[in-house]
């Protein structure tokens, strides 16, 4: 940690480039996340055309994926479980993982515990650099000759392991494996650094039970991300291995293509065992910061504390270790011992409990307050709407016996989107809302923002509600088509309406992108603290300097949400405000 | 022509762009301090967080009506009515606790908006409180997952009494298509192994003709099941990773290379008496209304009037044909499958014995 701050010469490299400074790199993720973002949704309008009008051409087809995916416009089978395939890895990892996190992480903790950078920047710096080659390389495996991974963002073997079974199997799911290698290495680095961050550097007085919820869901994230990610990391080398070197840690008996592989005595349980025990903590992962960010915003805009903050760090936490505990109710149809499906269907259920705390403890948040609903209010609000609707229909899928006829259909598709996609993408939102001033020192325009918000909301239920009803008539998910089965034939209609709202929501988002670049270079001159809030990265000038705040780092004498306690004139008390005399702390 | 459409809609896009940027600039003259909400924002806004709860609970309403006979119907197994005991349980939890928060959120959100100089009231924690909401549903998953254990318990008990016999039958899944393999008269399968696949001795499924249990084997495409008999399956996979999906039966195991895996249920409902279930005959009726409509607009594929069949589909991703793997089940009295069975070849009769 150095302490010269801002005086040293800077290059355009150093400073844009192969910055070390949080907040550049906190941008640099930002960027990257929305541009993959951009990529991922763009691919899902894309394969919701072909599910709406199935086998009709579409002209932006073949342009976009060109002749040999979308021939004559006529989106091909491989080609959309290819597309499926990248946009569940793209959101997940990409925009929701590295993108969220990178982002929110970077930016929020240095500056809302009161430290001049990162534990090192160095390292911080290597993380994002990893993160962008890793997707430079997934975006490189669309262009591959057989066409990129098609197996699924799950990518059990033996379909991914073996080129005979699909085309995406080959080159494109090796670029695959190698693209989340060096992801779940940049991921652990960032992880690290955050941990040792917010444990090592907060300023004097920053106690633990004094930090904003968003830190303590980053450092929570980061910690779940360390002990799961590497499992990851040993699932996918194994099925390197398995790929490459002829070893069988997956794959036994099989006959493909008119042979015997010479595979013996593995299992693809194995497989799904390791995935999951990242994949269920992964959900989390992309949750608890966008549960954090929201915390924050949802107690700035409602002038009021956080309900129960002490309740919200419990649940944080036992949200994160019961997720780790979970993963098998993806598998309760997989051929695992049945007793362990009681006792996965136990440890999820055991999940509903703190998140209804959560739920509620926003929702008590709102009551009585003076809410200012600036658009990341609405996101906010927006997020506590679809994790409740989303979370619900978990308590079916959580439980073995339900799940067994519901398992892989678009039922989950439609459940895990609403609470892990659209929640986290508005949380992300919301967080873009609310910091851009303190990323870019210029506002957002706030009615394009309200435009943006509504145009979302109403797409997003449009989208999966319905989606909901086709899961429960027996569709399964991964599907190029459903006209091969005439009992499915009613659902037309339904996947019409689906499609209508998906290129409704998804074409909105480019108000968003429109408010954002131009805001950047157009927008009003941001105030130092225009939400009037009392975290500690509103206490730093606008212009951005190295090491945050020009003289001392300030200190802390109260919790951050302090807001409208009764005694002060302002409606808010910033946290580096002394108490007075014979002020008291009024919250437990 | 498809180039000028491009052109064009780029064009508009432009436009509107332009114009919205124009518009822009006249709002942001218009006031100081224009990116943080003021009163007329939170009127508004509070005044739409109302209207969509309306409008959402009216759509989640509207989809019960529109969609409601797109659903499963009577399930077709005798835990099937377990599971959708314990579903509809599940459902009336789910819908009270969605339009309770549901209420509650948005209208404090419309109720609470701000104004210049209000107040918020100071209020940070509530001990009772939060037990009422850690406890609740404390009890409520208890009971749940009681139910669901039971259930579940039943379901993958296959260790079944003597009296309760069940029918033991192979589901085999390749890419991309099901066979399944009786166990004929001994009632127990033979031993396979995809390793003794052998094409040209007809040996499809590789079993091994040095285990006597097979030769009273049989082998078909279509799955035929005795009403009101158990029914054990044995499930194997030649190649990836597929699931036996058996939707109206409330059935699914996932078929495994290297493994045989298992799931056993009771067929209540013959395929004759489930095309008079009021639900399909609706569910058929409007199918075919669409399928007619098609034929009228000129169509030629899925036009054929449609009859209800029980099916059983992939749902486990398995590549380029996935969507389209999938195999006729027909549930019939026990007359009808004895004489069925009769009428199909035993695996004695089907594979060649390699010449020594
Ligand atoms: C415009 C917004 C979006 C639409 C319309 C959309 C639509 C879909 C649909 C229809 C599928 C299932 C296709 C199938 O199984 O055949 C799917 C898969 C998936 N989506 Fe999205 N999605 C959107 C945004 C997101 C976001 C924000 C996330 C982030 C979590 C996400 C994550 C996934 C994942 C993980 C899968 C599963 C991929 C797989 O089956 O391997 N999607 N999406
Ligand atoms: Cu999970
Ligand atoms: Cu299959």
């Amino acid at each position: 940690m150095s302490d010269d701050h801002g005086h040293h010469k800077e290059t355009f490299i150093t400073k844009y480039i192969f910055s070390i400074d949080h907040k550049m790199i906190s941008k640099q993720y930002l960027i990257t996340g929305l541009i993959m973002g951009f990529i991922g949704i763009v691919m899902s309008m894309l394969f919701r055309l072909q599910l709406a009008w199935p086998e009709e051409p579409f002209k932006i087809m073949e342009i976009l994926l060109g002749s040999k995916m979308a021939p004559g416009g006529v989106l091909d089978a491989n080609a959309y479980l290819a597309l499926v395939t990248i946009h569940g890895t793209i959101m997940v990892f990409f925009v929701l993982t590295a993108g969220l996190s990178g982002t929110f992480s970077n930016l929020l903790i240095p500056l809302q515990i009161g430290a001049r950078d990162m534990a090192s920047g160095f390292m911080n710096m290597i993380s994002y650099w990893l993160f962008f080659l890793s997707s430079v390389i997934m975006v490189i495996s669309l262009f591959v000759e057989a066409g990129p991974a098609s197996a699924g963002w799950t990518i059990y073997p033996p379909l991914s392991a073996l080129p005979q079974a699909m085309p995406g199997s080959g080159m494109g799911m090796t670029l695959w494996l190698v693209s989340m290698a060096i992801f779940i290495a940049s991921s652990l680095l960032g992880s690290l650094n955050y941990i040792v961050t917010v444990i090592n550097l907060r300023t004097k007085g920053m106690t633990m039970t004094r930090l904003p919820l968003t830190i303590w869901a980053f450092m929570v994230t980061a910690i779940i991300g360390v002990v799961s990610f590497p499992v990851l990391l040993s699932a996918a080398l194994l099925l390197i291995m398995d790929r490459s070197f002829g070893t069988s840690f997956y794959l036994s008996d099989i006959f493909i293509g008119g042979e015997v592989l010479h595979y013996q005595g593995g299992s693809p349980v194995l497989f799904e065992h390791l995935f999951w025990f990242l994949g269920h903590p992964e959900v989390y992962i992309v949750l608890l910061p966008a549960l954090g960010i929201t915390s924050e915003i949802i107690a700035t805009n409602s002038r009021k504390p956080i309900f129960g903050y002490r309740a919200m760090i419990a649940s944080i936490i036992a949200i994160a270790f019961l997720s780790c505990i979970v993963w098998g109710h993806h598998m309760f149809v997989s051929g695992m011992n049945p007793f362990l499906g009681s006792v996965f269907t136990f440890t999820t259920l055991l999940i509903a409990i703190p998140s209804a705390v959560k739920a509620f403890n926003y929702i008590t948040t709102l009551w009585k307050g003076n809410l200012q609903f600036n658009p990341a209010m609405l996101f906010s609000i927006g997020l506590v709407s679809t994790f409740v609707s989303g979370g619900l229909t978990g308590i079916i899928l959580g439980d073995s016996a339900l799940d067994i006829n519901v398992h892989d259909t678009m039922f989950v598709v439609a459940h895990f989107h609403l609470v892990m996609g659209v929640t986290a993408v508005y949380g992300f939102l919301a967080g873009v809302y609310h910091w851009f001033p303190k990323m870019f020192g210029r506002m957002m325009n706030k009615k394009l923002g309200y435009l943006h918000f509504w145009i979302t909301m109403v797409g997003a239920y449009g989208v999966f509600y319905p989606m909901h009803f086709t899961g429960l008539a027996g569709l399964p998910r991964r599907y190029y088509n459903n006209t091969a089965f005439p009992i499915f034939d009613d659902l037309a209609d339904i996947n019409v309406i689906i499609t209508i709202f998906a290129l409704i929501a998804g074409f909105g988002q480019i108000i968003f992108v429109y408010n954002f670049i131009s805001s950047i270079f157009y927008g009003d001159k941001a105030p130092q603290n225009p939400w009037r809030s009392n975290t500690l990265e509103w206490t730093t000038p606008v212009e951005h300097i190295h090491g945050n705040w020009p003289g001392d780092i300030p200190e802390v004498h109260r919790w951050s949400y302090d807001y409208s306690k009764p005694g002060h004139d302002e409606d808010f008390v910033p946290q580096n405000v002394p108490m007075k005399e014979g002020e008291v702390e009024l919250h437990h | 022509m498809t180039v000028f459409l491009n052109i064009v809609v780029v064009l508009l896009i432009a436009i509107s762009l332009w114009q919205l940027s124009k518009v822009l600039k006249i709002y942001k003259a218009s006031k100081e301090d224009d990116f943080v909400a003021n009163d007329d924002d939170n009127k508004t806004q509070g005044a739409l967080m109302l209207a969509f709860v309306i409008f959402l609970f009216l759509f989640v309403f509207y989809g019960f009506y529109a969609w409601g006979d797109v659903l499963l119907g009577t399930p077709a197994s005798e835990h099937g009515s377990t599971i959708d005991a314990l579903m509809f349980t599940s459902w009336v939890i789910i819908f009270a606790v969605f339009f309770l928060t549901h209420t509650l959120l948005f209208y404090f959100a419309y109720k609470y908006q701000g104004k210049k100089g209000g107040k918020a009231l100071y209020y940070s924690d509530n001990m009772k409180l939060e037990m009422i909401w850690t406890g609740v549903p404390v009890v409520v998953l208890t009971g749940l997952i009681l139910f669901g254990l039971y259930a579940w318990n039943d379901i993958t008990d296959y260790d079944f009494d003597d009296e309760d016999q069940p029918l033991v039958v192979e589901l085999y899944a390749q890419q991309f298509n099901w066979t399944a393999r009786y166990a004929g008269d001994d009632n127990t399968l033979g031993d396979a192994n995809v390793r003794l696949i052998d094409m040209d001795n007809v040996n499809v499924l590789g079993l091994d003709t040095s285990d006597p249990n097979y030769k009273d084997d049989v082998i078909t495409k279509e799955l035929h099941l005795p009403v009101g008999r158990r029914v054990h399956f044995k499930i194997r996979s030649q190649d990836v990773l597929h699931s036996a999906y058996m939707p109206h039966f409330r059935a699914q195991m996932n078929c495994v290379p290297g493994m045989i895996t298992e799931f056993s249920f009771i067929p209540t409902i013959t395929t004759a008496d489930m095309r008079n279930d009021e639900g399909i005959v609706a569910k058929v009726k409007h199918i075919n209304e669409l399928r007619a409509a098609r034929k009228a607009a000129g169509d030629e594929e899925n036009v054929d009037p449609y009859e209800f069949d029980y099916l059983l589909l992939c749902n486990k991703i398995c590549g380029k044909s996935h969507y389209n793997m999938q195999m006729k089940i027909i549930v019939e009295t026990p007359e009808e499958y004895a004489a069925w069975i009769k009428t199909q070849k035993q695996a004695k009769d089907v594979i060649k014995l390699a010449s020594k």
